[in-house]
């Protein structure tokens, strides 16, 4: 039985008036990947720096493997990993001054090798200010999981970075998730967040408007499955009364193509309609709604479950 | 230990790799250093008699009001105490390890202008050589925590330079530097007093290098150790980690207690 990494009760942030985070509630268990996500101004940022010991909560709790974030952060300071949205480090150091310095405040032996494993390997002794956006953000990375934290906080961490770089985080994401690490993950990247997260949360307004794996975030949309089928005679029939849940159809190349409500009785209506006709089905596609059109749809609508 | 260590040598290098602190710390104070010794001697013979000390001081003056605050205040805004709280390097260290890096590089610039000001010059050389280390890390500790003060409670750069400057150039002008405390008019030096850089030259006049302090040398002494303590404890309790999250311990204008000591020393005349 694992126990939570991180509960939030009832968490509250507010700016003079402005009410960044209205009473949320959420936990996240141990070894567990957890997307934050929302729109700019949504709370992701509020509620990650609260948990991360940098604000204070103007109400309810937050509490990281048990211990409260704000008064206990000496405890604090050595379990969890951070890599910021907005943070910096002296013009003049160099990764490894970065890493030597940041190992000794942590009281963990320096682990260089990090730098080679992100691509830093030749940009040692560079100053910080000669290192790209990207080359930046990847030694934030490796200050962040240097010490070997159980909870690892990344806030938009692939933002600015190429393709091949963003593969190999992760791929280290996955890889630190394998060794027991939890991780909270806010992203504005929805097919980052639906490839790495096991739930997701997704904030508006302040507010906790959804929470639960991508699977079931997208299966409880109202966004429609586009079911794709490519017989050898061509025979179904395009009429949106044919099948039982098609909403709408569309021809596209040599594929009949059905907008489907509730796909179990779609496809197997389908199938059937081919087993009476004598045709041969060459092909079937399924795409379910991704968790971007998911977030847009409650995202636009303001949703509140 | 080892954090410490790691943290010195890094803070010690940046004061060199750091153009603007390189500039501040060696190239601003010897430069004027020499354009002194070859200039000023020619207008006013006098003013040799107390070169070493005045040049010491213009060294601390420069390296601290104008090379401590700026880069505490940038380094809040850019976030990177954010990066340090976050990877557990305590407020003490981010204060104490620059202002220490920084002494170490005064004290290679008054090495340099004690050693060669007798030779190029034929200033002449401290007495006592003891007090005159004393006095001489005296007024760095005072006009070091003042400055670490005014980067901590600074709310922007533009700020920072205008708190410096009410420091910087007053000690300029009054501060004995180039105009002998003795020869200001009475009320002008009620206000002298008040300021590190005279306490500083009083001390080194009357302790280090064979001349009368026009007060007490070492109730200045104490006055500058005072007044740093003091500033330095001030700018741990104001410590603010970022420039977003405006909650401090106190409002800003606490640190004007730092200048208590001095203004003691005005008024009581120890």
């Amino acid at each position: 039985m694992s126990h939570p990494a991180i509960e939030v009760v009832d968490f509250t942030k507010k700016y003079q008036d402005f009410v960044a985070v209205d009473g949320i509630n959420f936990t996240v268990q141990e070894g567990e990947i957890f997307g934050l996500l929302g729109p700019n101004g949504a709370g992701k940022t509020s509620t990650l720096e609260c948990l991360e010991g940098l604000r204070q909560p103007d109400g309810g709790s937050v509490r990281v493997a048990g211990i409260i974030p704000d008064s206990e952060f000496h405890k604090l300071k050595n379990i969890i990993g951070v890599q910021l949205q907005s943070s910096s480090l002296p013009d003049s150091i160099t990764p490894l001054e970065a890493i030597k310095l940041f190992s000794a405040y942590h009281k963990v032996e320096p682990r260089f090798e990090l730098l080679d494993r992100l691509g830093l390997g030749t940009k040692n002794n560079a100053q910080f200010y000669e290192l790209s956006t990207g080359q930046q953000r990847k030694l934030a990375l490796a200050l962040a999981i240097m010490h070997q934290p159980r909870v690892l906080f990344l806030d938009e961490p692939t933002a600015g970075l190429d393709v091949s770089t963003r593969s190999l985080l992760h791929q280290m994401i996955k890889e630190l998730q394998e060794e027991g690490t939890t991780i909270i993950l806010a992203t504005h990247d929805m097919a980052e967040a639906e490839g790495l997260s096991d739930r997701v949360a997704i904030l508006l307004n302040g507010k906790l408007v959804k929470t639960g794996s991508p699977l079931e975030i997208t299966a409880t949309g109202a966004g429609l499955t586009k079911i794709s089928v490519r017989t050898r005679s061509s025979s179904l029939p395009l009429a949106v009364d044919s099948f039982p849940a098609v909403s709408h159809t569309l021809s596209q190349e040599e594929y009949q193509v059905y907008f489907s409500t509730d796909i179990g009785p779609t496809v197997s209506a389908l199938i059937e309609f081919l087993d009476r006709s004598d045709d041969t089905l060459l092909d079937l596609r399924i795409e379910r709604p991704s968790l971007e059109d998911r977030f847009l749809e409650i995202t636009n609508a303001g949703e509140r479950i | 230990m080892k954090a410490f260590i790691a943290h010195f040598n890094f803070e010690f290098l940046n004061g060199i790799r750091n153009k603007y602190l390189l500039l501040l710390t060696y190239l601003l104070p010897l430069g004027f250093y020499l354009m002194m010794g070859f200039v000023m001697v020619e207008i006013n013979p006098l003013f040799l008699g107390g070169m070493i000390p005045a040049m010491v001081i213009f060294g601390i003056l420069s390296a601290a009001l104008l090379g401590i605050p700026d880069p505490l205040v940038t380094a809040r805004e850019k976030g990177i105490f954010r990066s340090y709280k976050i990877n557990g390097v305590p407020s003490l260290a981010i204060l104490l390890i620059p202002a220490l890096s920084t002494v170490i590089h005064l004290i290679i610039v008054a090495v340099i202008i004690t050693a060669t000001a007798p030779m190029l010059f034929d200033a002449p050389q401290p007495v006592n050589w003891g007090p005159y280390l004393v006095v001489f890390l005296a007024g760095a500790a005072a006009l070091v925590g003042l400055s670490v003060l005014i980067g901590v409670i600074s709310q922007s750069s533009r700020i920072t330079v205008l708190w410096s400057q009410m420091v910087y150039l007053p000690s300029m002008m009054l501060g004995g530097l180039m105009i002998p405390y003795g020869l200001l008019p009475e009320s002008v030096q009620r206000i002298a007093r008040i300021l590190p850089a005279t306490q500083a030259m009083n001390a080194f006049n009357g302790l280090a290098m064979g001349g009368t302090a026009d007060f007490s040398a070492w109730g200045s002494v104490i006055t500058l150790l005072v007044g740093g303590v003091l500033a330095f404890i001030l700018a741990l309790f104001l410590f603010s980690w970022d420039s977003r999250n405006t909650t401090r311990k106190a409002h800003p204008l606490l640190g004007l207690l730092a200048l208590v000591p001095y203004l003691v020393q005005a008024l009581i005349g120890l």
